[in-house]
């Protein structure tokens, strides 16, 4: 079994969908974070999932903005620590927008052309899990 | 300060306050022929669109407003690469309200973020076209009085037709709309369409294939035109394409209060002989999106009342 040691400050992402890791690295933008240690887990045995991917980061808590994590997988596990110590589990909830994480893929949207125009998705059903385009309403296919 | 982007932008409360206004207007014009003194209106058309542009011109004259604007992209400054958003900011200094076409989906919102005075939607791509829809549901309610307890056979490309689309979700916000969907199975209406709005609102609709089955029980036909291109190969096309050629032999199928109706251009879907039929109303429908688009100019510029 691999060992990781704990951190001081940061966050611990558990429950990760087997394989969905290095989605969320980019997604949250964890190559950009200058001073910033990530420890990737790939393929960790869990009793709920069968295999799982973990992500550590040692970071100041406002280093990141985590609820973009609720848009990716909203089953996973956010652990704040703090001096060593989990501090709180944050739940997650599906973000009402999302802005500049993905991208509308419809040719005939403006923001296909729009110089600097935000990226930005609505939560167009929540028990279905559709975002839509806010410009054009295309729905992300993504997820 | 209000833009217009969807026809679900204004509640059913507002939509019958604003049809009262054109209903006002088409009745007594000449009350309204100096309201819009020293107004403008920027029409931004960045495709080609006669109807549209001219029915929004011809409404801004009525009210004694005045009208500037391009009717292509090439005679805009969009042929420069300028970005809607600072197109917009320019004409905002020139204009007091905005009608704005553009063949790229979302554009007319974006530019009504950036905007100092109101935008309308004149189109985006295959998007939305809000005031084909109030000029759709204007007709509809003069026709009948109200809106409600009404049969409405929507015929021809059910898949690919926005006004379709956005007339579905826009009648379905009223009582006991049945809904008959008329199309060959190529161009039936998309899934979401059929789930996520007729489904979900527990509206009453079937689909038929054949225009003749349906024909006897509407009060109110809504046709649109099937392209050769939509379909994947010839042989059903020349299959199925006199289904949708509304005829005069068709029209006799027909109840004899069912009205006609089509968002224009007609190319060959509708013969030609039965426009001479007083349950053809589809030239009407054309003359009221005027009065619907004169109402919606006083509306967005607050000079109601």
């Amino acid at each position: 079994m691999l060992n990781i040691s704990g951190i001081h400050e940061g966050y611990v992402l558990d429950h990760i969908k087997a394989g969905m890791s290095m989605k969320i690295y980019d997604y949250l933008k964890l190559g950009e974070l200058e001073g910033c240690t990530t420890a990737i887990i790939m393929n960790a045995r869990s009793n709920k999932m069968g295999a799982k991917d973990i992500i550590k980061i040692e970071c100041p808590i406002d280093a990141i903005d985590i609820d973009i994590l609720g848009f990716i997988d909203h089953k996973i596990t956010v652990n704040i620590i703090e001096h060593d110590e989990i501090v709180a589990k944050k739940v997650l909830s599906l973000p009402k927008e999302v802005h500049n994480v993905i991208k509308c893929k419809n040719p005939r949207c403006i923001s296909s052309i729009e110089q600097e125009l935000e990226q930005i998705f609505f939560l167009a059903d929540e028990k279905k899990e559709i975002y839509r385009c806010k410009y054009c309403e295309e729905k992300y296919r993504g997820k | 300060m209000r833009h217009l982007m969807s026809p679900m932008d204004f509640s059913v409360e507002e939509l019958d306050e604003l049809m009262d206004l054109a209903e006002n207007i088409e009745n007594d014009p000449k009350k309204y022929a100096h309201v819009c003194d020293g107004k403008k209106l920027a029409t931004c058309f960045y495709e080609p669109s006669t109807r549209t542009r001219l029915s929004f011109e011809a409404a801004m004259l009525n009210l004694g407003g005045s009208v500037l604007g391009f009717s292509s992209a090439d005679s805009s400054s969009a042929a420069k690469g300028e970005s809607v958003s600072d197109t917009i900011r320019v004409i905002s200094g020139y204009a007091d309200i905005c009608a704005m076409r553009h063949p790229k989906e979302g554009a007319p919102l974006v530019a009504s973020s950036k905007s100092l005075i109101p935008v309308i939607n004149a189109g985006d791509g295959g998007h939305q076209h809000p005031t084909q829809t109030l000029t759709d549901l204007y007709t509809i309610r003069s026709l009948y009085g109200n809106i409600g307890n009404l049969t409405i056979g929507l015929c021809g490309d059910l898949k690919f037709g926005r006004t379709v689309h956005s007339l579905i979700n826009a009648l379905i916000r009223y009582e006991n709309i049945n809904f008959v969907l008329i199309s060959p199975d190529e161009l039936r209406v998309p899934s979401y369409i059929r789930e996520d709005v007729l489904r979900e609102n527990n509206a009453h609709f079937k689909e038929v294939e054949r225009l003749e089955d349906a024909l006897p029980e509407l009060d109110i036909l809504y046709m649109t035109r099937v392209q050769r291109e939509r379909f994947f190969n010839e042989e059903d096309y020349v299959r199925m394409k006199d289904y949708y050629i509304l005829s005069k032999e068709k029209m006799e199928l027909a109840k004899k209060n069912m009205m006609v109706l089509h968002p224009l251009p007609r190319v060959n879907e509708i013969s030609v002989e039965v426009d001479n039929d007083p349950r053809a109303a589809y030239f009407d429908q054309a003359r009221k999106g005027v009065y619907i688009r004169m109402a919606l100019i006083m509306t967005l510029l607050d000079l109601v009342g």
